[in-house]
């Protein structure tokens, strides 16, 4: 090593040692932290596993391969596969307005957007019963001269269409509780890369299906990833919302965590824990997901930078 | 005038925009906004006397006191660990760190029922925790204490996720300015760094304690409902939704809506707060 380096290190090494904690206190802090931790977020998701594996291995199969919990995972698949499209869609529309064009009330449109995130799961379950249920807006006992949209709710009962207790009821608050997800992961990212790569691809004649595909999918795909699988996480897990629509008929309207409640109540804990363990460990894959994406992204951003 | 004229005949090169922004104006107010105006119509069926002590019973009294409580203190509690955390996974290096980040989020991916049997179940008398703290006299399931623990778990990552960045982008020049103008390090810590932090602590606080105020699923195993003295408010609203009487539940859903509404608002102002003090940094 030359002396130019060593001197050229000595100032940084002093500098390092005046802004950094002393040992003791580092110590100090991340065992603090690793406590709380492991209080709050380490012992229960172990606890999870040992609970759900507390009566064997065959009983912890028999409870998943139960008619209802198997009609309940079926339940909750359904949810989540019509919730989880409708609001990527909706994702990707309310990002591609607000972030490659300006209009007024933008600010108003993305708080509004936000809205869900803000309302108790139990209040989103309740929005639905007021308008679906059978005293509700569109319900069976609203009497038809005083009917809010008369053909809708004709149409309703004509078709003997059950909406609350029954399985439109879950989606819909499915949907409203998933609501932002896409969005609020969208909106940022495109509205960080502008719009100037796609105002060179309607220059050059790409049409504007070809400029999303081409240009604007490529550089969003990571982002999306993202938001698809908390909003799915999410979908999946809902408890609040959909216990409040549902009904709770075993074998019928029971998602997996409504299933879950319902084992717990007849003091099945084990079987309680054997379908929670499901969901935890769809929370896993969730968590490995996002910081694999996480880390995706960085390197497409320094391979950016470096182009 | 002429200014004028040529601002509103901008041409817009990209396609869509009536498109998209039409699909995102009907699917909002199909999903989210009609739906919500259900609960302020639905309202109006009471007499205003009748609204007045359906929102005051003493059940729903008691319930606002705890959950307002329980969340302000859950978030607090948050504030001081979420901060240690943050700081320790953003300056220090040990190991696991890389898992130990990424579990942070564990209680926005974990459903809330899981999350509520699993803390009732530990906190529980004989449960891991719960038969630790028993000889000590404190009992946590079926008390304020669980709905406290409940709270605090939901909330965890707000905080964290909040303060996490603004640590990361926090100038060590600032830093060694103050030790080298003979500041100790609890002084820089004070004077220079928690400036920085405290809209995001705040935000991250607002964040926390918005989400605990409406928390049901998480709480409810732990709690044990015991009407006056571990009921939340969500829990009042279920009530009565079990006994179909839908005008009560909505009145006291149109007081946490309007808590909430309040909250969504002052979390903005605060979000737009952090986020100048960055962007004034950076200049």
């Amino acid at each position: 090593m030359t002396p130019a380096a060593t001197t050229f290190h000595v100032p940084h090494a002093v500098s390092r040692r005046t802004t950094g904690e002393p040992p003791v206190v580092r110590w100090l802090l991340i065992s603090v932290a690793l406590l709380f931790l492991s209080l709050f977020l380490f012992i229960p998701l172990v606890f999870v596993f040992t609970q759900a594996f507390a009566k064997g291995i065959g009983f912890y199969f028999e409870t998943l391969r139960d008619p209802n919990t198997l009609s309940a995972v079926k339940l909750t698949l359904t949810a989540a596969i019509i919730a989880v499209p409708l609001n990527c869609i909706f994702g990707v529309a309310a990002a591609w307005a607000i972030a490659k064009f300006d209009f007024r009330g933008k600010n108003i449109l993305l708080t509004l957007i936000d809205l869900p995130f803000s309302v108790s799961p139990v209040i989103a379950g309740l929005i639905y019963v007021l308008v679906f249920g059978a005293q509700g807006w569109l319900g069976h006992y609203r009497d038809a001269e005083h009917a809010w949209f008369p053909w809708l709710q004709s149409w309703i009962n004509d078709h003997n269409i059950k909406i609350i207790f029954a399985v439109p009821g879950i989606v819909l608050a499915t949907i409203f509780v998933t609501f932002p997800f896409v969005a609020r992961e969208l909106i940022p990212l495109m509205q960080a890369q502008g719009r100037s790569e796609e105002e060179a691809a309607r220059v050059l004649g790409a049409s504007g299906w070809q400029t999303f595909w081409r240009v604007t999918l490529p550089n969003i795909k990571w982002g999306l990833l993202y938001g698809v699988i908390l909003c799915n996480a999410r979908a999946m897990g809902e408890f609040g919302a959909v216990a409040v629509v549902s009904g709770r008929i075993r074998g019928q309207t029971n998602t997996i965590p409504l299933h879950i409640e319902a084992l717990y109540d007849d003091y099945n804990f084990a079987g309680a824990f054997a379908v929670a363990s499901l969901l935890a460990f769809l929370a896993l894959v969730t968590l490995g997901i996002k910081t694999w994406v996480e880390h995706q992204h960085a390197k497409q951003n320094e391979t950016e930078v470096i182009k | 005038m002429a200014i004028k004229r040529i601002r509103t005949k901008k041409i817009r090169v990209l396609p869509g925009f009536t498109l998209t922004l039409g699909f995102t104006l009907f699917y909002l107010g199909l999903i989210v906004l009609i739906p919500l105006a259900a609960v302020f119509w639905k309202t109006t069926e009471l007499t205003w006397p009748e609204f007045w002590h359906t929102i005051t019973m003493p059940t729903a009294m008691a319930s606002y006191r705890l959950t307002f409580g329980a969340s302000f203190c859950a978030a607090l509690v948050n504030v001081f660990f979420g901060l240690i955390v943050a700081w320790v996974l953003v300056r220090y290096e040990f190991f696991g760190k890389k898992i130990v980040d990424a579990l942070v989020d564990l209680p926005f991916a974990l459903p809330t029922a899981v999350a509520g049997i699993t803390l009732a179940a530990l906190y529980s008398q004989n449960g891991w925790v719960g038969q630790l703290l028993a000889p000590l006299g404190i009992k946590v399931a079926n008390t304020q204490l669980g709905i406290f623990v409940a709270l605090t778990f939901i909330g965890l990552p707000f905080i964290v996720r909040t303060v996490q960045p603004i640590i990361e982008d926090l100038d060590p020049e600032l830093e060694e300015a103050a030790s080298s103008l003979g500041a100790s390090r609890w002084q820089v810590f004070w004077r220079v760094i928690l400036p920085v932090l405290t809209p995001a602590l705040l935000t991250g606080f607002a964040l926390a304690f918005a989400r605990a105020l409406g928390e049901y699923g998480s709480v409810i195993f732990i709690a044990g409902n015991i009407p006056m003295k571990t009921q939340i408010t969500p829990v009042i609203i279920m009530g009565e939704l079990d006994m179909f009487d839908y005008a009560k539940a909505t009145a006291i859903a149109v007081v946490m809506l309007v808590v909430s509404f309040v909250l969504l608002l002052a979390i903005n102002v605060l979000q737009w707060w952090t986020n100048r003090y960055n962007t004034h940094n950076l200049a």
